[in-house]
């Protein structure tokens, strides 16, 4: 009995806010989205039986190029996240998990634009970026004055842009994962394989690497999920125009639509569909990759 | 032991927690919610003054209506266009605890916001105020009764810089569509960046696109598309074609894709500003954003002013310009108290004073001439002068439709979509509504 109300009392709060701020939202933008809601809607328009229409917002999304393009701008940045910021950041992690003069400073600098707000740095280099900017200007002092391109506002370049600003964010957080990973490394392991007479690279290739696996699966899950998710930085460093031709991802498409172009039962439609992706990639891998991971943490049948 | 009890606690914590959320929720709203008893009223503003002399005026305006009515409480709040427009009164108003007094875009939000019962009528509350603007008013209305009143209103032309136009030659504005491309060549020959757009935010690149539609179509074939939507007239795919022929002489600055409007000195009225580019298409506000971004923060000396060049053999009326203004509604639930403060604000002392100020072109007719920046005096012989005002096409059309059409017109701008593409999805999003 006490037991059950301590649990109560520790677990009602976080679950009322759960519900009311996550699980309710999420069932009433299902709701909206087999509507068709005018900008300023109020709740007698879901009353109207004019105003429902059923799956009609679902297929307007699916059949409309833009939010096609928008959905694959996501999936080019999840699997350039994979493949580039990945081997970028276990390469680091493997040189600053060496005793070595600095690295105390070192990774502290490589963890610095993940603790800047998203908003501050993704102005920052806005700026930085501008035609007469100070990136143009630092190519032009190097020599490099053919290498100037208007970064973010020619949108052949712009997701390439955008994609090398996320790595300067998030890669610092990937290095730290991996970092905080290799200290689980036990160390006997690689004295062992060198005193075989195994290299370096060998040691790091078929011990170090193998067992920072699930490190770099959780990293990947959150880099996944992330790249979904995109949003503050898209919005904030590239021009409407632009983003609307060559960045616009999933959550900018539905704010784009929902709020500024004053569709609610459009904009909740894809924030379903947003969703259900989301949702699909997170299950699938989870399933496939992270099962080892996982398995003893998932507490099941608690008596 | 008893599964009930735990159940009903858990419930009651839930209750208790929500409760409390609730009530903190309701207590701000309870406060502002003064019904002009005896007591204190305080009545909410909310502008978009946020640059300039305009936030000044409004703080001297609210504190003179506060010594003049005691009891009478003026919170004034500037905030940026964008921000009030499209997030902040929307979500107030939906909420239910709206500001007293607001900035009030005419055109499509009106009318929806009319409809949702969120506006107070004001014809019978302040009547001479409402008179004294007169056919101005027009946009605040629906259905013959005046939700909102402008205290400015202005049409868009041409801002450019008179030195670099000498520079390149160039003696008098350019009156016809040749002529702008005359000066456009010249200047470009001169090495002078012609034009700076900023295309970036959209709405500036699709101002071209209205100025072509306005020029193409006549007053019925625009009767048409405000009323019902009705695009059918081809003027509206020729509009595009005129554009898509304009942009082929490249006129703009390198780069006008990512080029903000107002923000920075890269932004296009920063480029005026700084005397890097000659000429910019904007509205009657534009004197107030170069000056602020200025080294020195004053409107430059060699700014000039000229309205958009008409277009020989097109079926617009010659004489119809684009515009729009700014005006203020009170909320369905303001106090009295608002009403009264708001024909103060359309009082001749303060529009003078206004006028004076170089914030705008007031609307009360008497205060015009208390304009004293030529610029804005220029802009307000083009106002006198023209036939009728089309106001901004993407406020006209609403919300919905004009951002489709925004959309659809940055595409023809980035060489992305096609003249009949814009057509199709001002189509596609009317038939949503």
């Amino acid at each position: 009995m006490r037991q059950r109300i301590e649990i109560a009392l520790l677990v009602g709060p976080a679950l009322v806010l759960f519900l009311g701020f996550v699980i309710l939202p999420v069932l009433l933008a299902a709701v909206y989205s087999l509507y068709n809601l005018p900008p300023a809607f109020r709740w007698e328009h879901l009353a109207d039986p004019e105003r429902f229409v059923g799956i009609a917002n679902y297929e307007r999304a699916i059949g409309n190029p833009e939010f096609i393009r928008a959905i694959g701008n996501n999936f080019v940045i999840l699997a350039l996240s994979l493949v580039i910021q990945g081997p970028i950041a276990i390469g680091v992690a493997l040189l600053l998990n060496r005793r070595m003069r600095g690295r105390g400073v070192l990774r502290l600098m490589i963890f610095v634009p993940y603790v800047l707000a998203e908003v501050i740095a993704g102005l920052s280099w806005k700026l930085l970026l501008q035609p007469q900017g100070g990136v143009n200007a630092a190519l032009e002092a190097l020599g490099l004055g053919f290498l100037q391109r208007n970064w973010l506002a020619d949108p052949d370049i712009a997701l390439w842009t955008l994609f090398a600003i996320l790595t300067w964010k998030y890669v610092g957080f990937a290095i730290i994962l991996m970092l905080a990973g290799l200290q689980g490394v036990p160390e006997e392991l690689s004295e062992a394989a060198a005193i075989d007479g195994a290299s370096w690279w060998q040691i790091q290739r078929h011990i170090t690497i193998p067992l920072l696996g699930p490190t770099i699966r959780i990293w990947a899950f959150l880099s996944m999920i992330g790249a979904l998710q995109l949003f503050d930085m898209v919005w904030v460093t590239v021009a409407p125009t632009v983003r609307g031709m060559a960045t616009e991802t999933m959550a900018t498409y539905m704010v784009q639509q929902g709020s500024f172009g004053g569709q609610p039962g459009f904009g909740s439609a894809i924030a379903v569909i947003l969703f259900l992706i989301s949702l699909t990639v997170a299950l699938v891998y989870q399933r496939f990759a992270l099962r080892r991971d996982l398995a003893g943490s998932i507490t099941r049948g608690v008596r | 032991m008893n599964r009930r009890s735990t159940t009903r606690l858990v419930t009651l914590t839930a209750a208790t927690t929500l409760a409390m959320a609730a009530m903190a929720g309701c207590a701000p709203g309870g406060a502002g919610a003064d019904d002009g008893g005896d007591g204190d009223v305080t009545i909410t503003w909310w502008h978009n003054g946020t640059t300039g002399p305009l936030p000044g005026i409004w703080e001297d305006v609210a504190q003179e209506f506060e010594a003049e009515h005691p009891g009478v409480n003026v919170e004034q709040t500037g905030y940026q266009n964008e921000e009030l427009q499209r997030t902040l009164i929307p979500n107030a108003l939906a909420s239910g605890d709206a500001p007293d007094l607001f900035q009030v875009w005419p055109g499509g939000e009106l009318r929806s916001q009319v409809e949702n019962g969120y506006l107070m009528p004001l014809d019978d509350a302040i009547p001479e105020a409402v008179e004294s603007v007169g056919a101005t008013v027009n946009p605040w209305q629906v259905d013959g009764e005046t939700y909102g009143i402008p205290f400015t209103f202005g049409i868009e032309g041409f801002w450019y810089n008179t030195e670099l136009f000498a520079q390149a030659g160039v003696d008098t504005p350019p009156t016809t569509l040749d002529e702008l491309v005359d000066t456009v060549g010249a200047l470009r020959e001169a090495g002078i960046t012609p034009i700076a757009v900023g295309a970036g935010d959209k709405w500036p690149a699709a101002h071209w696109w209205y100025q072509f539609a306005l020029h193409s179509c006549s007053p019925e074939a625009l009767q048409a598309a405000e009323a019902e939507f009705d695009f059918s007239d081809p003027c509206w795919v020729e509009a595009g074609e005129q554009l898509q022929e304009f942009l082929g002489v490249e006129p703009f600055q390198e780069g006008f894709l990512g080029t903000p409007a107002q923000q920075g000195a890269g932004s296009s009225a920063g480029l005026i500003a700084n005397g890097q580019a000659a000429m910019e298409l904007m509205g009657h506000w534009n004197a107030g954003v170069i000056g602020g971004l200025t080294a020195d923060q004053e409107v430059p000396e060699f700014l000039g002013w000229f309205p958009f060049p008409g277009i020989p053999g097109s079926d617009g009326d010659p004489t119809a310009t684009l515009g729009g203004g700014d005006g203020f509604g009170c909320s369905a639930e303001a106090p009295p108290e608002c009403t009264e403060l708001l024909a103060y604000i359309m009082s001749e002392d303060v529009q003078s004073r206004f006028a004076a100020s170089g914030s705008g072109i007031p609307t009360v007719p008497a205060a015009t001439a208390a304009i004293e920046d030529p610029n804005l005096a220029a802009v307000a012989e083009g106002l006198a002068a023209s036939s009728f005002v089309q106001l901004w096409f993407d406020t006209a059309f609403g919300t919905t439709v004009g951002n489709a059409m925004n959309e659809g017109i940055v595409n023809l701008f980035g060489g992305a979509g096609t003249p009949e593409d814009i057509v199709t999805k001002m189509e596609d999003a009317a038939a949503t509504l």
